[in-house]
């Protein structure tokens, strides 16, 4: 499984290098997002007060185009299906397609945390890096497995690219939740503390063992005919 | 590859209604029917895709009922579309698709080598190619994953006369080779010239022509496969069952006379 899992993502990033589909139109898509949510917030005392839920809100944003990206490159010319067909270990397609997108995203984020930074105002604290860090890396795990689970769902549905949004956006919202919490504590923001935030981490935690767990069980039933 | 009254099912729609046939290793069967027929749901069956509702199957050996996740590994199914990723190069997609089944670069290059890929289309991106070079590449890619079985959709769609005798080449050195192959195609002239058996397929189930073709004088050759069977023109593709001027043609020589006259929802091989 792990020969599969390493080639489906090294072959997705490589199409990314190749396509630069990611730093050429999602990263302005999201920058863009940041920008309008400052123009329509205006006032720096709220914007700064909300700045890791922008945050995250322009990833979830972006996470639906990249994972539509993501499997618009294996429907185009049926790749997915010459992988079913192949008999390629679904698990490692589907741990693959996850690591790609989980790349792809922490690229993504840590562009939108910097805008935040510049943009919002945010402040980054010495003793909340830890947090930072583990929260940016749980949350951005269990976005990708999500996104690439409900991706392949979707993937052989007609209308496939308005009934994404529709199933991702409710089962993200614990990632959205507990990721803006935990950043708001990483980051101080509102007069949140560090020891706030750890809590928030373990409901990402959760949320990271369960869809790793159940994604990598259903991912080969859900693209099967 | 053995099918016995087999039944298979999208949604609620029979595709297969009581199919049966039986294909041996080296041959080169034509699937030929109407649209709808269940000529790719047949091939789907064979790849293991489409689930048996009823009756028995086996393919290499993997019983179709129990086992059709084992039979992927060993068949290569290419469908209408090719499996390619565009923005990858060619060489990209056949090492890509080798190493789903292990194989060494060396493999790889083989396959790419067969299919008259390795030397100035190697380094191309797919999305530059045209239809024929596609064709070509996912035909390479069948044959750095090892396939045993090729089931072909409508192989020479997109293909120009060059592109289509190159095809026809490759896929007898691949039975030669050992592979099996089973092609639907619409292009009875063609794929009839390069078929050992002839099988029709009407309403999901399987009306069974001939089981070998004439040696004829007028075969054409592949010059630089002379181990390959001869394979005679186009026969005549009958249309009825009454066809019984439709001879036979030895191509493997353990495969047992059958009788040539078309026989419906037989076995034959």
């Amino acid at each position: 499984m792990f020969r599969v899992v390493r080639l489906v993502a090294a072959k997705d990033l490589r199409i990314e290098l190749r396509s630069r589909v990611v730093t050429n139109q999602v990263l302005p898509f999201a920058v863009i997002v940041m920008v309008m949510f400052a123009f329509a917030l205006n006032t720096d005392e709220i914007v700064t007060r909300v700045a890791p839920g922008l945050v995250w809100l322009a990833t979830l944003f972006s996470l639906l185009t990249l994972v539509q990206r993501s499997f618009g490159l294996e429907t185009a010319d049926g790749a997915m299906d010459a992988m079913r067909a192949a008999g390629v270990d679904p698990a490692g397609i589907f741990l693959g397609k996850a690591l790609a997108l989980a790349a792809q995203l922490a690229v993504l984020e840590a562009v939108l945390l910097a805008l935040a930074v510049v943009l919002y105002s945010a402040k980054l604290h010495p003793g909340g890096v830890v947090l930072l860090v583990t929260t940016f890396l749980a949350a951005t795990t269990g976005l990708a497995l999500v996104g690439t689970l409900y991706g392949g769902l979707a993937a052989g549905v007609r209308g496939r690219e308005t009934l994404l949004p529709l199933l991702l956006l409710p089962v993200v919202a614990p990632v959205l939740i507990g990721a803006t919490r935990a950043t708001e504590a990483a980051l101080g923001t509102g007069g949140a503390v560090v020891a706030d935030g750890w809590p928030w981490l373990g409901l990402l935690g959760v949320f990271v063992a369960l869809f790793s767990v159940g994604g990598t069980l259903a991912f080969g039933p859900l693209i099967e005919e | 590859m053995q099918l016995s009254d087999a039944v298979a099912v999208l949604g609620q729609f029979p595709v297969l209604a009581g199919a049966n046939l039986t294909v041996q290793r080296g041959e080169i069967v034509l699937l030929q029917g109407p649209n709808g027929a269940g000529k790719t749901s047949l091939l789907r069956l064979f790849a293991g895709l489409l689930p048996l509702a009823r009756g028995e199957g086996s393919v290499l050996g993997c019983d179709l009922r129990t086992n059709r996740e084992a039979v992927r590994k060993r068949v290569g199914l290419l469908g209408h579309s090719n499996g390619l990723y565009t923005d990858l190069t060619v060489t990209e997609n056949v090492r890509f698709w080798g190493a789903t089944v292990g194989a060494s670069d060396s493999e790889v290059d083989a396959a790419m080598q067969r299919m008259g890929l390795a030397q100035r289309l190697a380094k191309v991106p797919v999305s530059r190619l045209s239809a024929g070079q596609k064709r070509r590449t996912a035909l390479a890619c069948l044959v750095a994953r090892r396939a045993e079985l090729w089931l072909l959709d409508e192989p020479h769609a997109g293909l120009d006369a060059a592109g289509r005798d190159e095809l026809d080449t490759t896929l007898r050195e691949a039975t030669g080779a050992g592979a099996t192959i089973i092609v639907a195609s619409h292009e009875l002239e063609r794929a009839g010239a390069l078929a050992t058996r002839l099988v029709e397929v009407v309403g999901g189930q399987i009306r069974e022509y001939s089981a070998e073709k004439p040696d004829t004088p007028d075969t054409p050759e592949t010059p630089d496969t002379p181990e390959t069977p001869d394979t005679p023109d186009t026969p005549e593709t009958p249309d009825t069952p009454e066809t019984p001027e439709t001879p036979e043609t030895p191509d493997t020589p353990e495969t047992p006379e059958t009788p040539d006259t078309p026989v419906e929802s037989g076995a034959a091989g």
